[in-house]
């Protein structure tokens, strides 16, 4: 399995939803037998999850938003995101 | 948390290791669709995200649409698990429009005759097939779920290959868990050593057969152990149990520790029982362990093993999962492995609910 790349299209796994859950007041990640709730760098990045956007598009939205170097946020978006791949959260 | 509701123990199979109790609870006393639906609400007022509908056979339940409607709408992340027997394509239809996020169908084997020899239903087999393609025709995701033991598991593989061809993204192989039905059936069902170390290598190499397309969880079984798991996350801390007849229980097997009286939502609000019910307590944290435990430095993370091990193995629901090397019943758990007979006796089959199996 190759990691994502920045030219990769990102969407939920089958069977993964990403919603606000409004008991915690936090945004909750979950499938069957798993739930995690994402920090606020995650949830930024899984807001924009579409399965339209690629990595780059995502990482250049957040790079303007919180005014920060490009490249630095493209690596830690991929690199997130290829942490959900692994678990078979996010596919592409 | 979350929240697993038995909707009924009315079910067409009857597998041997089913985790249901050995007395069923009767279609008469089941919680009406109104109950279910107002439990749902309660359950995630009180911050339940995923609810597992169970059984039985959830499907048994003319009102599931209904009921998945109610909690999908309430915000529950809903998963079906069933057997599929009853799932047409119109049921699969009518179920994904509810709002259903996931179905979870088990299987016994690769082989159509083994399978339904192990459920004790002919044409089971052909008809989770079937039940496979109207999910996911209907769109709904699927896990294929194996429960492995000495009389399926050299099916591994076979099952992993199956699963995938099905469009399952995910597999669970979870090894039987010894109690209830699986005590009863234990010699006809517990693996030896060989046994088990093959299966562990068969779902590596399945893991890496289908990387990227399907997931493979694997629960791994307790009696080769010497740390037992941690089961449920722990007693009362993040998953409730609803039985037919409306009884919360913080795991299904709890009924079988004598001394505890179970409350029933149909009595007292869900909010109330989980915060302070005294069945719910009484396992709950670290206080109640013995103090081999509380001062183990693993006592947050197993909390001790199963309380309803401990009992069945034990005598006592109190003391630590034999599975665990320092109980000084852990000779009990190795016996079972070492005693274990040459050929599995034939299975005690479950019967439809309100009678229990008269063996053999
Ligand atoms: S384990 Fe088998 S018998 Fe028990 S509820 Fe599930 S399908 Fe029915
Ligand atoms: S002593 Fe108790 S807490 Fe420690 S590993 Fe054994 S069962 Fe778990």
């Amino acid at each position: 399995m190759t990691a994502m790349a920045s030219g990769d299209v990102p969407r939920f796994a089958r069977g993964v939803r990403f919603r606000f859950d409004e008991v915690r007041g936090r945004w909750v990640l979950l499938s069957p037998e798993h739930l995690s709730l994402p920090d606020e760098h995650a949830v930024a990045v899984l807001q924009l999850v579409d399965g339209e956007r690629t990595v780059a598009d995502i990482a250049e939205m957040l790079a303007r938003r919180f005014e920060a170097p490009a490249g630095m946020i493209l690596a830690d978006v991929l690199a997130m995101l290829d942490g959900l791949r692994a678990q078979g959260r996010v596919a592409r | 948390m979350s929240l697993l509701a038995e909707l009924t123990h009315r079910c067409p199979l009857s597998c041997p290791y089913c985790s249901n109790p050995l007395t069923l609870d009767a279609p008469a006393g089941e919680l009406s669709t109104a109950e279910w639906c107002d439990l749902f609400d309660q359950a995630a007022a009180l911050g339940v995200l995923q609810l597992h509908l169970s059984g039985g056979e959830p499907m048994a339940r003319r009102d599931l649409p209904a009921l998945v409607s109610h909690a999908a709408r309430a915000g529950l992340y809903t998963n079906l698990i069933t057997s599929g027997v009853h799932l047409t394509a119109d049921r699969a239809r009518e179920l994904a429009a509810a709002g259903l996020d996931h179905l979870q169908l088990s299987f016994q084997h690769a082989d159509a005759a083994e399978a339904d020899r192990i459920g004790g239903m002919r044409g089971a087999h052909g008809r989770k097939l079937e039940a496979a393609a109207h999910a996911r025709a209907a769109g709904i995701p699927l896990t294929v779920n194996l429960v492995v033991h000495r009389q399926n598991i050299g099916a591994i593989a076979a099952v992993a290959a199956m699963a995938a061809a099905l469009g399952a993204g995910r597999l669970e192989v979870a090894h039987v868990q010894y109690y209830g039905w699986g005590l009863l059936n234990r010699a006809s069902l517990l693996p030896d050593a060989a046994e088990l170390a093959a299966a562990t290598a068969a779902v590596e190499a399945a893991r890496a057969a289908h990387a990227g397309r399907m997931l493979i969880d694997y629960v791994t079984p307790d009696y080769h152990a010497d740390r037992p798991k941690p089961c449920m996350g722990g007693w009362g801390r993040r998953f409730l149990n609803i039985t037919p007849s409306g009884r919360a229980l913080p795991c299904h097997a709890a009924e079988t520790i004598p001394g505890l009286d179970f409350p029933s939502v149909r009595d007292q609000a869900l909010a109330a029982i989980w915060r302070d019910d005294p069945a719910f307590h009484r396992f709950r944290g670290t206080e109640w362990m013995p103090d081999t435990c509380r001062s183990c430095d693993r006592r947050e993370l197993d909390w001790g093993g199963c309380r309803c091990q401990a009992l069945a193995l034990a005598g006592d629901a109190a003391a630590m999962d034999p599975v665990c090397g320092r109980s000084d019943r852990h000779h009990v758990v190795r016996a079972a492995v070492a005693d274990r007979p040459g050929l599995p006796p034939p299975f005690r089959y479950r019967q439809a609910p309100g009678r229990v199996a008269a063996g053999g």
